[in-house]
């Protein structure tokens, strides 16, 4: 199993570890929920090493990202992040990904660990641009710092004005000394930022941050996906697969119909005009039990959706779920059942945000 | 390190048995539900259900996963601990107090091929 350069800390954190995309990487160091109460109260910090970054350079790099990315990236600004999918030309997503405007001749693509092989030969695959894609994710090492604190924690690290850093831009700047990138971005629904450097001034800047305790917790998998499960972030694999579109996916945001061509558009804009015939849709359970990934959903006799992530959320207490639901049986207020283990409980579709998301968002400048 | 507590039977599968007579309480292992992490809930058994040795009786659901609670022995359920429905959280707390389910034993010589506490001790190490 492949090792990020944290992983000699995590175990002296004593972590409960598990496997994830070919990674060693932790679970939990004490619980998921108290990890998850830290970022949502305080501030957390996830190893993130596992994700995979590839920099795009040369005369056609925006040319060719625009053609990759369903988002709109020749209207970007330098130093702005963008998020949004690569697609199949089926419409079905290969990824989804941040994408990072260096300039208009070099871009960064952070994505999903368990995808870089796949994703690399998809990119290396349609350049037929003018411009050259590199694959540097074993040398690039990434942390999370996650929750309302982690400004103020930061500041304590950097010169930086950090309250200039807005949301979904980045810079380049010195964290503990360390010349890093630092984007305001994550995967938790909170304010915060990922720092982007070489494994070692990101194992330094790691230990750095956890030096004091108190408004700070090491946080594992466990809490990553529970916190972006809350406020409805899809995780490739479940909600989004290659049979499922953005669109059905509900990320239609981050999907510029009108702006220049993409791999897959044809399909999606066909798909949009004639409408969608299912959609991610939240569930809440009426009944007891918890709600797994990969149970099917029914109206009666008929089978009309499968659940794709479920938890008895830690801010809220409800038994919640993401699922991909038939129309019409996606209506807000419908009474559905989901067989657990041979038996049918009730639920009914909701609202997918089960927590409200609270992120810094200032007028960009 | 997992407390295990003498005078108990147990699985390799992490389950303890604890009897009384012609009866037994099963329940989980300090160490299994330090594995699981948080319980957020217990799918419980009915009475009169019956359960088989080595077959699933009750479901028990951390917030990351669902696991299957194995019979260490066969009987039927007099009793199920119903304060689990809205507390399943107990099990974390004390494992050995808080009990899954009471049953009336159909072969006590079953209990000889379960293991002691400090077979069981050594087999988690």
């Amino acid at each position: 199993m492949k090792k990020t350069v944290l992983h000699k800390h995590h175990l002296a954190l004593d972590a409960v570890m598990t496997e994830f995309a070919g990674y060693d990487m932790p679970l939990r160091y004490t619980s998921i929920t108290e990890e998850h109460d830290f970022v949502r109260n305080k501030a957390g910090v996830f190893d993130v090493s596992h994700m995979g970054e590839f920099y795009i350079n040369g005369k056609e790099a925006t040319k060719f990202v625009d053609y990759l990315f369903t988002n709109d990236v020749a209207s970007m600004k330098n130093k702005q992040v963008l998020y949004g999918m690569m697609c199949y030309p089926s419409g079905g997503v290969v990824d989804d990904l941040l994408v990072y405007k260096v300039n208009d001749e070099s871009y960064i693509l952070v994505v999903n660990a368990s995808n870089i092989e796949k994703d690399f030969a998809w990119v290396v695959k349609n350049n037929s641009f003018d411009c050259v894609v590199s694959n540097e994710s074993d040398k690039v090492s990434e942390i999370a710092l996650q929750g309302p604190l982690a400004e103020a924690i930061l500041r304590t690290h950097t010169s930086y004005k950090l309250e200039e850093l807005t949301f979904f831009t980045f810079d380049y700047m010195k964290i503990d000394g360390k010349e890093v990138l630092v984007s305001r971005t994550g995967y938790t629904g909170e304010d915060g930022f990922e720092i982007y450097g070489s494994a070692e001034d990101i194992e330094q800047i790691f230990v750095s941050l956890l030096h004091d305790r108190e408004d700070i917790a090491p946080c594992g998998l466990g809490a990553r996906d529970t916190l972006r499960f809350e406020v409805a972030l899809p995780l490739y694999g479940q909600e989004l697969t290659k049979e499922i579109t953005p669109l059905e996916a509900g990320l239609s945001f981050a999907v510029k119909l009108e702006a220049g061509d993409f791999i897959g558009k044809d399909v999606l804009v066909k798909q949009k005009e004639e409408g969608l015939r299912r959609r991610i849709a939240g569930l809440e359970m009426l009944d007891k039990g918890i709600l797994r990934n990969g149970y099917k959903v029914f109206s009666g006799d008929q089978e009309v959706g499968e659940i794709t992530t479920g938890y008895k959320s830690p801010s809220t207490g409800k038994t919640v779920a993401l699922a991909m639901i038939d129309k019409p049986y996606d209506k807000l207020g419908t009474k559905l059942q989901v067989d657990i283990r041979g038996k049918r409980k009730e639920v009914v579709v909701r609202k997918k945000k089960f927590y409200s998301k609270h992120y810094k968002k200032e007028e960009t400048k | 390190m997992s407390k295990v507590v003498d005078g108990l039977y147990y699985a390799s599968t992490h389950e303890w048995v604890r009897v009384e007579g012609d009866y037994a309480f099963i329940g989980i292992s300090d160490y299994a539900q330090d594995s699981l992490g948080e319980i957020v809930f217990v799918e419980l058994p009915e009475v009169d259900d019956q359960l088989d040795k080595g077959e699933e009786f009750s479901t028990i659901e951390s917030v990351k996963a669902a696991s299957d609670i194995l019979a260490p022995i066969t009987g039927t359920v007099v009793l199920v601990n119903d304060e689990l429905e809205d507390s399943p959280e107990l099990i974390n707390e004390d494992p050995y107090e808080n009990w899954i389910v009471k049953v009336e034993m159909e072969d006590k010589s079953e209990l000889n091929a379960l293991l002691s506490a400090s077979e069981y001790e050594d087999s988690i190490e």
